[in-house]
């Protein structure tokens, strides 16, 4: 591994970190699509910018593109508040219209201006490496290292400082706000931090993976816990983990590295999407179909207490009875009988003392839904649980 | 080229010709869509499918290794179709919320599609130039089947709507409902949403992934501001897509180095602005216009009570009092003073007002509903 594949994936790695931080927020905050708008939007920022210091790495254009990104967010909110779309619609029309702007203002100055379209909505990280910075004649390494460098150290210190005032304008803003911490300036406040974040890692790795780096790991993150902290420190292994897997699977096939990463992150959200122990796929799929046999017997549980006459309460009788499928009827009796809910004496089903008492208060629950009166059968039955 | 050559040319021109009616039936047929997906809330999906198309794109041509344009749009409705299934999923299937199934599904197709494309462009393969154009699109590429393809699925789309066109308004406004009257709204939503990924997918050539999703929201969003109507609403956002898709060609086509596909979506962007401030009923002008008329009346009704309270205490209502003391309260302007004298309920002597037998009658029944005379 030679020294510039080392800071290739010190540059992706710390990219990866700095995004998921703000990205576990913007999830949370249902604001995911934010980030995408955003990163469409600064587009002429970093045009503008660009005319001014003619140098993508210099820190004033890094400001002037967050700006732009603060601008799209309040231009997004005072587009929704006049009532005439609704957010969604205001999100999705305020972004292409500023990067079409942006595109533009690139192809009116093509000939002044050695900025790329492409290159801006892809990055191109095996570049970076190349792009050294040198102060007062030495070189102390890649631009794009010292700069998302500087924006995790602020990301992190700010973090620290105010993770318990982040924590609860995210879950509960108007506690937060009863509290005498303003969600307004924690809202705007993250905004800023996700555009200045967004503008640090687009040169480095583009526009569209700054989205995937941001959303993904936090998504796979809120997919297997429920803790914040624990759900930060999942993000950042995630984006660490495509960063660097990402980067060998370009270099193997001699693709887009910023593709690759996405493409990683992909496959992770994948795997944890289908596989996930309570909220994966496999997990909800398994949960309702339980629930499907619980609700079954619970009804068959019901109907033998409602009738006393053998007829109806012998085993064939039930499969036309309540309209079962074979199949159905005999995972239902298996359940019961597994339970000691049931006893089936000649072909006839009847109600054991514990079956009895307990759709009595299955009924007590469905009458009055009250959480108090199954807190013991809770254990046994899914359908109860959620 | 200036816009009067453009457009003494556009019947005449072959390829003029092509690229306006080309943009044109595109404008129009996503507006109509778009009409649906923005009433549905699903303003973003558009954005989400025009991305997630692209790895369809890449992938129909690895297989095929054909730059035939119908081979890669099939590609790009499968993955399109995907994508849209998968985002659905998440939506239903675990606590994700909706945003983020729309993030999550964008960035990872189109970072996925170009891990493609780089990948095709490494190959030792002369034919694979020019698949970048579904990135940002670039309409002077359109050429005569093109443009027979989009009128061909924009008049399957007229003949779908027309036929399903109760039960998509149905299911649009109440879903519930839909279901409880018999309707497969399952089948109903997945004929709307193909038709969505379909259009979307027809435009990608000509506007490109990034800029789609404007043309499917703005024409629509515009249309919306006009009317409360469901059919007039479609019918306005296919207009005014049609025209901003040829606005957009004509300006761009009379500039030297303007792309079409952003100069499209900003003459969208344009209509969508204009909407939103003249629109009669719902514009922010009208609102703001109607918004001072209302204080206006509610101070001249102010000023009116409040003199009648002071003519009150006397017993002729129409003693003299100095147009000072009225000072005292917000209500009172030079203007409300003057219309309360043009409507005969107030007279005016030098610096002295005094209430009119009409005005003091009007005023005691100021608040009273069942006092319609004057109105």
């Amino acid at each position: 591994m030679s020294n510039a594949q080392f800071e290739i994936q010190l540059i992706a790695s710390l990219v990866a970190i700095a995004c998921a931080i703000p990205g576990t927020f913007l999830v949370l905050r249902k604001m995911a699509m934010i980030s995408d708008a955003i990163s469409h939007a600064i587009l002429p920022g970093l045009v503008i910018g660009f005319f001014i210091t003619q140098d993508l790495n210099s820190p004033l254009l890094i400001l002037l593109a967050a700006l732009t990104g603060v601008v799209t967010v309040i231009l997004v909110e005072r587009i929704q508040k006049t009532g005439l779309v609704k957010e969604d619609t205001a999100i999705g029309l305020v972004f292409p219209a500023l990067f079409s702007i942006g595109v533009i203002m690139i192809a009116k100055n093509a000939n002044d201006v050695h900025l790329d379209v492409d290159a801006v909505l892809l990055g191109e990280l095996a570049f970076a490496p190349f792009d050294r910075l040198i102060v007062a004649g030495i070189n102390i390494g890649p631009k794009s290292l010292w700069i998302i460098g500087t924006i995790l150290t602020i990301t992190v210190g700010l973090l620290i400082a105010f993770f318990k005032e982040l924590k609860v304008s995210t879950f509960d803003a108007g506690l937060s706000a009863s509290l005498g911490f303003s969600p307004v300036v924690i809202h705007y406040g993250l905004m800023t931090m996700a555009s200045i974040t967004t503008v640090g890692a687009f040169d480095a790795v583009g526009a569209i993976l700054v989205v995937a780096l941001m959303i993904a790991p936090a998504a796979c993150a809120y997919l297997l816990t429920t803790d914040l902290k624990k759900m930060l420190g999942l993000a950042i292994v995630f984006g660490v983990f495509a960063a660097v897997s990402g980067y060998w699977v370009a270099h193997w096939l001699d693709a887009s590295i910023a593709g690759s990463i996405t493409t990683m992150l992909g496959v992770v959200f994948l795997i944890v999407y289908l596989f996930a122990p309570n909220k994966g796929l496999i997990a909800v799929m398994y949960r309702e179909k339980q629930q499907r046999i619980e609700v079954s017997l619970l009804t068959f549980l019901l109907h033998l207490k409602n009738h006393n006459e053998k007829e109806e309460r012998h085993v064939n009788h039930l499969n036309e009875h309540i309209n079962w499928q074979k199949v159905k009827s005999k995972t239902v009796l298996d359940l019961a009988l597994k339970n000691n809910m049931i006893l089936i004496d000649d072909k006839i089903v009847a109600l054991t003392d514990k079956g009895d008492e307990f759709t009595s208060k299955a009924i007590d629950y469905i009458i009055t839904n009250e959480d108090a009166q199954i807190e013991d059968m809770k254990e046994d039955f899914f359908l109860f649980r959620g | 080229m200036n816009l009067q050559e453009y457009f003494s040319l556009v019947f005449s021109d072959y390829t003029l010709r092509t690229i306006t009616l080309g943009t044109a039936i595109l404008g129009a047929v996503t507006g109509m869509l778009g009409s649906f997906a923005v009433l549905r809330k699903q303003s973003l999906l558009g954005d989400a499918i025009s991305h997630a198309a692209l790895p369809g794109i890449a992938l129909a041509f690895l297989i095929t290794g054909a730059k035939d344009s119908n081979t890669l749009l099939l590609g790009a409705l499968v993955s399109g179709l995907v994508g849209t299934f998968w985002i659905r999923g998440i939506i239903t299937k675990t606590h994700l919320k909706s945003d983020t199934a729309l993030g999550l599904i964008l960035s990872l197709f189109f970072g996925f599609g170009m891990l493609l494309l780089t990948f095709i462009q490494k190959q030792p393969n002369a034919n694979q130039a020019g698949l970048d154009k579904y990135l940002f699109g670039q309409a002077a590429t359109l050429v005569e089947s093109d443009v027979w393809l989009m009128a061909i699925v924009t008049g399957i789309c007229l003949i779908v709507m027309l036929l399903f066109w109760k039960e998509f308004k149905i299911l649009l406004f109440d879903a519930d409902y839909t279901k409880t009257l018999g309707f497969n709204t399952k089948f109903i939503d997945v004929l709307i949403t193909t038709f969505i990924v379909l259009a979307i997918v027809l435009g990608l050539q000509t506007v490109g992934v990034v800029l789609m999703s404007a043309m499917l929201l703005a024409p629509a969003a515009a249309a919306r501001q006009w009317t409360n109507s469901l059919g007039t609403m479609v019918f306005l956002a296919a207009i005014f897509g049609a025209f901003s898709g040829v606005f957009g060609t004509a300006i761009s086509a009379s500039q030297d180095n303007l792309s079409t596909g952003p100069v499209i979506v900003i003459v969208a962007s344009v209509f969508v602005v204009f909407s939103f401030i003249f629109s009669p009923s719902r514009g922010l002008l009208f609102r703001q216009i109607r918004f001072i008329k209302n204080r206006r009346d509610l101070e001249f009704q102010k000023t009116l009570s409040f003199m009648y309270h002071i003519a009150e205490t006397h017993e002729d209502i129409s003693h003299p009092h100095t147009i000072k003391i009225l000072n005292n309260f917000q209500g009172f302007t030079r203007k409300t003073l003057q219309k309360l004298v043009d409507k005969n309920y107030v007279t005016l002597d030098g610096a002295m007002w005094s209430l009119t037998e009409e005005g003091f009658e009007t005023a005691a029944n100021l608040y009273n509903q069942n006092f319609k005379k004057h109105e």
